[in-house]
C-alpha cells in the first residue's frame, strides 16, 4: 500500500475545490464564502505540506510516478503561500468590477493544484496532466475580466499560444519516450545516451514548450499582451507561480532524465538566459503602461534564474530557487502598490500615473522606491542577493561571459527602473489617489516591503532551507 | 575592549534617520529635523574622535576588528580600521554635521527627507572606509548610489535627471565588474576576508583581470580621465550639501579602495598597470586643469579641480613609494576639507544671487569682505600653498613621483601651475575687478552659521598644513607595512 499521506496535500486541495463547486451552485451569493473557504483551504494544504513531506528524504509513489523530496515540498509550499497572497488581495479589485463570483478562487484552487502535480511529477504523463490542469485553468483567468475587451484577448492569445507550446511539448515527450522506452524519468535518465541524433530534438521541444511556459525569449511573445490585458490580480498570478511550477519541472527535466545530455542542453540554456537578461532590458525601456513594463522585467529575470539552471551544478539549483523566491516577495510588493493606484473605482496602470507620488503618498512611494532598487538589484536590498547568488553559482563553473553579460544587462535594466523612480519622485504631482485599501493589501505590501529591506540582516535562513535541495 | 565601536558608528546615523522618519515633516525651515541629524552626526563625530585617541598608532594590524557570521560559511561580517581608514572615517563624521548646518537656504522643501537621506549616506560612507571583507564592502560602496541619486535628483538644478541618471549608471557600470571580480577572488582562494587574502596573496595568474575589474570601478568612481564626465554634471547640479558630500567623500572611497585593495590584494598587477595610471594621471592633471582654466561655471570649475587633484592621488598612491602613498592619503584628506569648503563657499553666494556663473560676480571684495578673506584662503590651499593642508600631499607626491619616474613628476608639477592658474583667475574674477553687477550691492556677508562652517574648515586646513605630524604619524606604519608587504610579494613572485 502507498503512503498516501504523502500526496494528502493534492487530495485534500481537489476535494475542497469539488466541493466547493457545489457549495457555490447550491448556494446563492456565496461568493464571500467561498473566498474565505478558499482561503482557508490553501492555508490548511499549506499546513499539512510542511508537516507531511517538508522533513521526509525522497519518496516515490505510484510506480515512481510521482516524488516527494525537499525541492517538490519547499516549491509547493512556496506556491500556496503565493497563492493565499494573491487571492487575500484579490478580492477588492474583484469588486470594483463585479466580478467577485465563485469560480475565481475555485479557478485558482485549481490551477494551483496542477502547479503542485507539476512540481511533484517525475513521470512524463503526470507531468503533463498536472500542466494541463494548470494551463487550462488560467485560460480562463486571463479572461476573466469577460466584459473588457483585452482580458478576452489575453485570453485567447494565452490560449492559443499555449496550445501550441503544449503541442511542442508533448511532441517532444513522445520522442524522448520513443528512445527511452519509458515515460518515468528515473528509467530515461538510466537509458539516454547522447549518440542519438534524434533525441536532441525531443530535448529541444521540450525545452521549447517549457521555455515557453516562463516566458524565456524567445518564446516570450505572449507575455507582454496577456500580462497587460489580464485582470490585474491575475497578472500578479501570472507573473509568479506559474513560473515557480515551471522552473521546477525545468529543474526536473534537465537534472534528472536529461542529466547525461548536458552538452546538448546546456548552451540552449545559456542562450536562453543571455537573450531573456537582455532582451527584457532593453525592451523594458520604452514601456508606458506597468503591467507591460513588468512583463518585460519579469522576462529579465526568468533570464537570471536560467542563468543558475545553466550552470548544472547544485548550487546553481539552489540560487535559482532562492532567487525566484525573492522576485516572488518583490513582485508581491510591486503590485500591491500597482493595486493601491486607484481613484473614484478606477484603477490606474500607465506609468505617467505615477508622476510625483510622492508628494501625497510619501509611504507608498517609498515602499516602491525599496522595491525598484531591489528590482535593479541594488544592494543592500533583497534583490541584490537574489542575483548575488545567482552569479556566484555561475562563476563557480567559470562561465565568466554569462556572469559578464547578465551584470551588464542589470545596468540596462536599473536604466528604467530608475525611470519609474523619477517619475514618482522628480516629476510634478497629480491628483491624490484613495487611500481605503483593504488592510490586507496593506499588511501584504507592509510586510513583503519590510521583507525586502531588511532582507540582508538574516540573509542565511532562507539559504539553510533552500541549501537542502541536493538533486544531482 | 569588546564594545562594537565601529559598528556604532555605522549604525548611529540610520538610528538617527529612522527616527527622523518617524516625526511629522512640517514644511519650511523644520528645525527639530535639523537638531536632530545634527546632534546624531555630532555624537557620531565625537566617537570617531574617541576611536582616534583610543587607537593605537605604532602597530600596523587592525584594530578595533568586529568579526560575526553574516552569511554562514560565506561571509563573515567583517570590520575594522587601521591608520589609512580611521582618517577617511573621521573626515566624513566631520563632514557631515558641516553640511547639515549648511542646509540652511539650500534645501527648501522636503528637508526632513534630505536630512534622512545625507544620514543614511554617512552610514554606507563610514561603511564603505572600515569594510574588511571584499563582499561587505561592495555592499556600502554601491549601496551609497542609493541615496546620492535622490539627492541630486530631488534636490538638484535644472538638469537634475540628466545627473542622477548619468551618476547612477555610470558608477552603477563600473562597480558590476568589480562585483564579478570579488565571487571570482572568492573561487580562487576560499575567502573574501581582507586579511586574510593579504596572507595567502592571490595567484598571479589572475591578478591582472582582477586588477583591471577593480580598476574598471574605482576608476570611475576616483574619477579617472576619461570616465570622469559624470562629476562635473553630478557636482553641478546637486545641492550644495549634495557637492560638498560627493566631493570631499565619495570620491574618497576610490582612492582608499586603490590603496586597500588594487596595491594590496595585486601587487604584481599593479606594478604591471603603473604605467597606465600614471598616463591617465597625467592627462588627468593637465587636460582638466586645462579646462578648468576655460569654464564659466563656477561649481564646474571646481569639479574639473577635483578631477586634476584625484590625478595626483592616483599618481601618488602607484608611485609605490613612501612619501608618494603618504601625500595621496593627505592629499585625499585636504582635498576633502577644501573641496568641501569651496563648494560651500560657491554655495554662499548661489544661496544669495542665484547665479553660479563667474560673470556674474566681480568685485565682491568691497561688498563682503569676510567671505573674500575666507574664499582666498580656500582658494589657496586647493593651489597648494605652503602653510595649508593642500601643499603638503601634493609635495609628498610629487617627491614619491620623482622618486620613481622622473618624466611624469615634471608633467605633474605642470599641473600645479595650471593649478594655480586657474585658482587664481576664477578669485580674481569673482572677487576682485570692478562692481559692475547692480544687484552685488546689496549682498549679505557671511551669517552667523555659515562663518562657523568656513571656519571649521578653515581650521584644520591650516593646522595640518603647518603642523602634519598627526595625520603622518597615524598613516605611517600602516603605509609602511603596506609598502613592505607589496616589496616581499614582488620579491617571492
Amino acid at each position: 500500500m502507498e503512503n498516501l499521506n504523502l500526496v494528502f496535500p493534492e487530495i485534500f486541495i481537489s476535494l475542497s475545490i469539488m466541493s466547493l463547486l457545489i457549495l457555490g451552485v447550491f448556494k446563492k451569493n456565496s461568493s464571500k464564502i467561498t473566498f474565505n473557504l478558499s482561503l482557508f483551504t490553501i492555508l490548511i494544504t499549506a499546513i499539512i505540506t510542511i508537516n507531511e513531506t517538508f522533513s521526509v528524504s525522497r519518496q516515490t509513489l505510484f510506480n515512481e510516478s510521482v516524488v516527494i523530496d525537499s525541492m517538490s515540498s519547499l516549491m509547493k509550499i512556496i506556491t500556496l503561500i503565493g497563492g493565499f497572497l494573491v487571492l487575500v488581495i484579490s478580492s477588492s479589485y474583484l469588486k470594483t468590477f463585479k466580478i467577485y463570483n465563485i469560480e475565481y478562487p475555485v479557478l485558482i484552487l485549481s490551477s494551483i493544484l496542477g502547479m503542485m502535480v507539476m512540481i511533484s511529477s517525475n513521470d512524463l504523463i503526470v507531468f503533463y496532466m498536472g500542466l494541463e490542469l494548470q494551463s487550462l485553468a488560467l485560460y480562463v483567468l486571463a479572461t476573466y475580466n469577460r466584459d473588457q475587451l483585452k482580458s478576452s484577448e489575453a485570453g485567447l492569445k494565452y490560449f492559443v499560444l499555449s496550445a501550441l507550446s503544449s503541442g511542442l511539448l508533448l511532441y517532444g515527450c513522445s520522442l524522448v519516450y520513443g528512445f527511452s522506452g519509458s515515460t518515468n524519468f528515473d528509467i530515461i535518465s538510466n537509458e539516454l545516451n547522447s549518440k542519438e541524433y534524434v533525441l536532441t530534438f525531443g530535448i529541444v521541444f521540450i525545452l521549447v514548450g517549457l521555455a515557453f511556459k516562463i516566458s524565456a525569449v524567445p518564446f516570450h511573445m505572449w507575455a507582454p499582451d496577456v500580462y497587460e490585458g489580464s485582470p490585474t490580480t491575475v497578472t500578479l498570478f501570472f507573473t509568479i507561480l506559474p513560473k515557480i511550477a515551471a522552473l521546477t519541472v525545468f529543474i526536473r527535466f534537465l537534472y534528472v532524465p536529461f542529466l547525461n545530455l548536458i552538452d546538448q542542453w546546456q548552451m540552449i540554456i545559456i542562450f536562453l538566459s543571455i537573450a531573456s537578461m537582455v532582451f527584457g532590458a532593453v525592451a523594458a525601456i520604452g514601456q508606458t503602461n506597468i503591467k507591460r513594463l513588468i512583463a518585460y522585467s519579469s522576462i529579465g529575470h526568468i533570464g537570471y534564474t536560467l542563468a543558475g539552471l545553466a550552470t548544472a551544478s547544485n548550487e546553481g539549483i539552489q540560487s535559482s530557487i532562492t532567487y525566484i523566491s525573492i522576485y516572488l516577495v518583490m513582485n508581491l510588493a510591486l503590485f500591491s502598490c500597482l493595486l493601491m493606484l486607484r481613484r473614484k473605482d478606477q484603477y490606474y496602470e500607465n506609468i505617467e500615473d505615477l508622476s510625483g507620488l510622492s508628494k501625497n503618498h510619501p509611504i507608498l512611494s517609498l515602499c516602491l522606491l525599496v522595491i525598484l532598487f531591489s528590482l535593479a538589484g541594488i544592494p543592500p536590498l533583497a534583490g541584490f542577493f537574489a542575483k548575488f547568488y545567482v552569479f556566484k553559482a555561475v562563476l563557480e563553473q567559470s562561465m565568466f561571459f554569462l556572469a559578464i553579460v547578465g551584470l551588464l544587462s542589470t545596468v540596462i535594466a536599473a536604466f528604467y527602473y530608475l525611470r519609474i523612480i523619477k517619475i514618482i519622485y522628480f516629476d510634478k504631482e497629480k491628483d491624490k489617489y484613495d487611500t481605503d485599501h483593504s488592510l490586507w493589501l496593506k499588511f501584504s505590501l507592509t510586510v513583503s516591503t519590510i521583507l525586502i529591506l531588511l532582507y540582508f540582516i538574516f540573509p542565511s535562513q532562507l539559504i539553510e532551507v533552500v541549501s537542502r535541495i541536493n538533486i544531482i | 575592549m569588546n564594545f562594537p565601536i565601529l559598528s556604532s558608528l555605522i549604525l548611529l546615523p540610520t538610528v538617527g534617520a529612522l527616527f527622523l522618519f518617524f516625526t511629522k515633516d512640517k514644511e519650511g525651515n523644520n528645525l527639530t529635523a535639523k537638531y536632530v541629524a545634527l546632534f546624531t552626526t555630532v555624537v557620531n563625530f565625537l566617537i570617531s574622535i574617541y576611536l582616534w585617541i583610543s587607537f593605537d598608532q605604532s602597530i600596523s594590524s587592525f584594530q578595533f576588528v568586529e568579526d560575526r557570521t553574516w552569511i554562514v560559511g560565506f561571509i563573515n561580517y567583517k570590520v575594522g580600521v587601521d591608520g589609512i581608514s580611521i582618517l577617511f572615517i573621521i573626515l566624513t563624521t566631520f563632514i557631515t554635521p558641516l553640511c547639515i548646518i549648511s542646509v540652511n537656504n539650500s534645501v527648501k522643501n522636503r528637508l526632513r527627507d534630505f536630512l534622512i537621506a545625507i544620514l543614511i549616506m554617512e552610514s554606507f560612507m563610514i561603511g564603505v572606509f572600515c569594510a574588511l571583507d571584499l563582499v561587505v564592502f561592495y555592499l556600502f560602496f554601491e549601496a551609497g548610489l542609493i541615496p546620492m541619486f535622490l539627492i541630486i535628483g530631488i534636490w538638484g538644478g535644472a538638469r537634475r535627471v540628466y545627473s542622477a541618471f548619468k551618476f547612477f549608471l555610470y558608477t552603477l557600470l563600473g562597480s558590476v565588474l568589480m562585483l564579478v571580480a570579488i565571487i571570482s577572488i572568492y573561487w580562487i582562494t576560499g575567502t573574501t576576508d581582507v586579511v586574510q587574502l593579504y596572507e595567502i596573496g592571490i595567484d598571479v595568474k589572475y591578478q591582472n583581470l582582477l586588477w583591471l575589474a577593480f580598476f574598471s570601478s574605482f576608476a570611475v568612481k576616483t574619477p579617472m580621465w576619461p570616465v570622469h564626465t559624470w562629476l562635473p554634471d553630478a557636482h553641478v547640479e546637486a545641492p550644495t550639501a549634495g557637492s560638498v558630500l560627493l566631493a570631499a567623500i565619495l570620491l574618497k572611497m576610490a582612492g582608499y579602495g586603490f590603496i586597500r585593495f588594487s596595491l594590496g590584494l595585486f601587487p604584481v598587477a599593479s606594478e604591471v598597470f603603473t604605467p597606465l595610471i600614471y598616463t591617465l594621471s597625467v592627462i588627468a592633471i593637465i587636460f582638466t586643469s586645462l579646462i578648468a582654466l576655460m569654464q564659466e561655471d563656477m561649481k564646474k570649475l571646481i569639479a574639473y579641480s577635483s578631477v586634476a587633484h584625484m590625478g595626483f592621488v592616483t599618481l601618488g598612491i602607484f608611485t609605490l613609494q613612501q612619501q608618494g602613498i603618504e601625500g595621496s592619503i593627505i592629499q585625499m584628506i585636504s582635498h576633502g576639507l577644501v573641496s568641501a569648503a569651496l563648494f560651500l563657499t560657491v554655495g554662499v553666494v548661489y544661496d544669495r544671487m542665484h547665479s553660479r556663473l563667474i560673470s556674474t560676480y566681480g568685485g565682491l571684495v568691497s561688498v563682503i569682505p569676510k567671505y573674500s578673506i575666507l574664499f582666498m584662503l580656500f582658494a589657496l590651499a586647493s593651489l597648494g600653498l605652503p602653510g595649508t593642508s593642500g601643499f603638503i600631499g601634493e609635495f609628498l607626491i610629487l617627491m614619491g613621483a620623482f622618486k620613481d619616474n622622473f618624466l611624469v613628476a615634471v608633467l605633474a608639477s605642470i599641473g600645479v601651475i595650471l593649478g594655480a592658474a586657474y585658482m587664481l583667475w576664477l578669485y580674481k574674477r569673482v572677487i576682485f575687478g570692478k562692481l559692475i553687477n547692480k544687484d552685488l550691492k546689496t549682498i549679505l556677508d557671511l551669517n552667523r552659521s555659515e562663518y562657523f562652517i568656513l571656519s571649521c574648515l578653515a581650521a584644520p586646513i591650516l593646522f595640518f598644513g603647518f603642523y602634519p605630524d598627526p595625520l603622518i604619524n597615524t598613516i605611517e606604519v600602516s603605509v609602511t607595512d603596506l609598502i613592505n608587504m607589496h616589496n616581499t610579494n614582488i620579491a617571492s613572485k
